[in-house]
């Protein structure tokens, strides 16, 4: 049988609609192997997190630019932890000050990849870190 | 034709000498790479000569400043009379902080305001609903009532200062605050002049800021030029938006393209659906494009907008008022052509664009902060941005003559080609129906998306170049204040709600919402009862449900 691919959700959390980055990223990731969902924009963590169990993904990667990233990005993987899906990884990328990098972290967010890093820097993260559950 | 024929002859006979001559020096040094393009990839030659522009008609295609087809500007008297307007877009935390920073720029030389609200108040949303979670006072002010509102232009004299607005979904409510507090503030609505951006159908197509279908979005958009129309003669009911496509990752001629296509698509409501002669309220539409790092890219493109835009008016609506066919457009500098690395690099990059508006004959500018790229500007970097406008304006003399670069054979080929460009999407989305079609079958959202991927990809491949990201990259920091929005901000802003939902009368809101719900029902213009409303405290929010529950809701296909 052959192995599975790495699914992929792209998320956009809160009401910012700079989407470029994210739609960008899943292409990247659909040229790259992976199975990507995109959910679109305006997605709140709750709607997020139902399609990442539904759509049953190997990471889910949020972008955010508003600001909002410091109680967004928390808030899914909190809700994830809760619907016993803690074991689906989460990164996250955007205008994210490096400031709120340790707290992120903190919070379980695995990656933070921010303006100017490279398409194949990001895939290779997920090769490297990521393999597709059973 | 533009040459006599002695000149054609001798620039045919000196140019293939130079080819030659091209030939023979590359064999010792050859270029630095195989292809040269702009930012958004068009090939561009090494050399333009009379030829490229030898089937130009001086008086048809290229003309003078304030004569038809107004490629080199609308007005005769260009940058003399006035400089273009300095308009620094500003907004942040509770209306009374953006007050606070409006009165400091009108100090520092700034000629009109402009609004950027945070994202629950351009979404339709109150700072206290759950959707606002994090966001409010984030990326600019937060609105929820007239309260706000009447805090947020304190002390600014409404008839003399003009204020742009950059709000979408809720523009009727916005908009209907700034009437209601002129009416309070004893000002006439003949007297106020601005802007709201009001443009739905580059959301649906780049920014993403939407809330009712399009069809619904294109309906209130066009009550609101009536109602300029008829009663605030001195606002534009529109600023037809290629910015903000631009900076989702489209190229310059599809920023032209799709900007110039929306803009037929307004005026095509309002003639059809408000029965509007095109002539009484052409002259207020507006319009909004983008500077970026391309130089003569952008300035042949706000040219190429020009005369597009007055063939369009005179020869496709039949516009007969010299003002129904001038294209006036504010621009601003590109947030995408930022760098987070190097921040100090980005006053060169938006020094460069903002000259590069200025040549192409903008009539008001916002230039961005060095630090916009990573959080709301600080008003040390909004003032270089604001002194970036007035060394050009006041030192460098490009102000001194009008459309400087005209007749120089790269810059009228080159806008004649970008021009091409985009008569051919305009023909591809006019056969499709037009761009609500074009919107549902998601054709410019996809033309936007392989662009910006192609240009990531370039990035990546080194074929394009950003210092300090892909070269000249160091690992040194330039370390930069950056501003940061009290998370307090939203708390305060919620108790602010929550005191004038108190104190107001409950049962005149209620009924205004009313108002609004049955004049949506029937097509009626919406503006007389939003304006009651705003005054009888009803909120945004409740406003917007209104709508949504009219017109229903429209969600992010999430097209990539």
């Amino acid at each position: 049988m052959p192995e599975r691919k790495i699914r992929v959700m792209v998320a956009k959390p809160g009401l910012d609609g700079h989407d470029r980055g994210a739609r960008v990223l899943a292409r990247c990731f659909r040229d790259a192997g992976f199975e990507v969902i995109y959910t679109g924009c305006h997605q709140t963590p709750e709607q997020i997190v139902a399609a990442a169990i539904q759509e049953d993904v190997d990471l889910v990667g949020l972008s955010c630019l508003s600001g909002a990233h410091r109680k967004l990005f928390p808030r899914v993987v909190e809700l994830l932890r809760e619907k016993d899906a803690g074991d689906i990884n989460v990164i996250g990328g955007g205008i994210i000050p490096e400031q709120d990098f340790a707290a992120l972290y903190d919070a379980g967010i695995k990656a933070i990849f921010t303006p100017g890093a490279p398409l194949d820097s990001i895939v290779e993260w997920i090769n490297t870190n990521i393999k597709p559950r059973a | 034709m533009y040459f006599s024929k002695k000149t054609l002859d001798s620039s045919s006979t000196l140019t293939r000498k130079w080819e030659e001559d091209v030939k023979t020096a590359l064999k010792d040094s050859p270029d630095q790479k195989d292809r040269f393009s702009t930012v958004s990839d068009l090939e561009i030659k090494r050399l333009y000569t009379p030829e490229d522009i030898e089937h130009m008609n001086f008086r048809n295609d290229i003309s003078v400043p304030g004569e038809y087809p107004y490629l080199r500007g609308n007005q005769s008297t260009g940058y003399r009379g006035r400089y273009w307007t300095f308009r620094m877009f500003s907004g942040m935390g509770s209306a009374k902080d953006t007050n606070q920073r409006w009165h400091l720029l009108l100090k520092q030389g700034q000629t009109g305001l402009s609004t950027a609200f945070d994202f629950p108040t351009l979404m339709g949303y109150d700072s206290d609903s759950p959707k606002a979670l994090g966001e409010v006072g984030k990326c600019g002010v937060a609105i929820d009532t007239l309260e706000d509102f009447l805090t947020l232009i304190d002390g600014i004299p409404l008839d003399k200062v003009t204020t742009s607005m950059t709000i979408n979904p809720p523009a009727t409510i916005l908009w209907a605050m700034y009437c209601a507090a002129a009416e309070i503030k004893g000002v006439p609505l003949a007297k106020i002049g601005g802007t709201i951006q009001n443009d739905m159908l580059k959301e649906f197509i780049a920014q993403k800021t939407f809330m009712c279908p399009p069809e619904a979005s294109v309906k209130l958009i066009s009550d609101t030029v009536e109602f300029g129309t008829k009663y605030v003669p001195r606002w534009n009911t529109i600023s037809i938006s290629g910015y903000h496509i631009r900076e989702a990752g489209s190229t310059a001629v599809q920023e032209l393209a799709f900007t110039i296509r929306d803009g037929i698509e307004y005026v095509e409501d309002v003639v059809r659906r408000k029965g509007l002669n095109v002539d009484d309220f052409a002259p207020r539409l507006s319009f909004f494009f983008n500077s970026h790092i391309d130089f003569f890219e952008e300035i042949c493109k706000m040219r190429a907008a020009r005369r597009m835009w007055a063939k369009i008016m005179k020869e496709r609506f039949g516009a007969k008022n010299q003002r129904s066919w001038w294209l006036r457009f504010h621009t601003q500098t590109a947030g995408c052509s930022l760098t987070a690395q190097q921040p100090y690099n980005n006053v060169v990059r938006t020094t460069v664009e903002a000259l590069a508006a200025v040549l192409g004959g903008t009539q008001s500018l916002h230039t961005n902060s060095l630090d916009e790229v990573l959080c709301l500007p600080s008003e040390h970097a909004v003032e270089i941005a604001l002194r970036t406008q007035q060394i050009l304006a006041e030192e460098t003399g490009v102000a001194n003559t009008i459309d400087p670069l005209a007749g120089s054979y790269f810059i009228e080929s080159l806008t004649n080609e970008m021009e091409e460009k985009a008569w051919e999407y305009i023909r591809k989305i006019d056969e499709m129906g037009g761009m609500i079609a074009a919107i549902e079958k998601g054709f410019p959202q996809m033309e936007i998306a392989e662009a910006s991927y192609r240009f990531q990809r370039q990035l990546d491949a080194n074929e394009k170049i950003m210092v300090g990201v892909n070269k000249y990259a160091t690992d040194a920091k330039q370390e930069i204040p950056l501003v940061d929005i009290d998370e307090q901000v939203g708390e305060e802003q919620i108790k602010r709600l929550k005191d004038v939902k108190r104190k107001r009368d409950n049962r005149a809101a209620a009924q205004s919402l009313n108002d609004i719900r049955n004049a949506c029902k029937k097509g009626d213009n919406v503006m007389p009862y939003c304006i009651a409303a705003v005054k009888n405290l009803a909120s945004l929010q409740e406003i917007c449900d209104v709508y949504r529950e009219v017109y229903g809701e429209y969600r992010d296909p999430g097209l990539y």
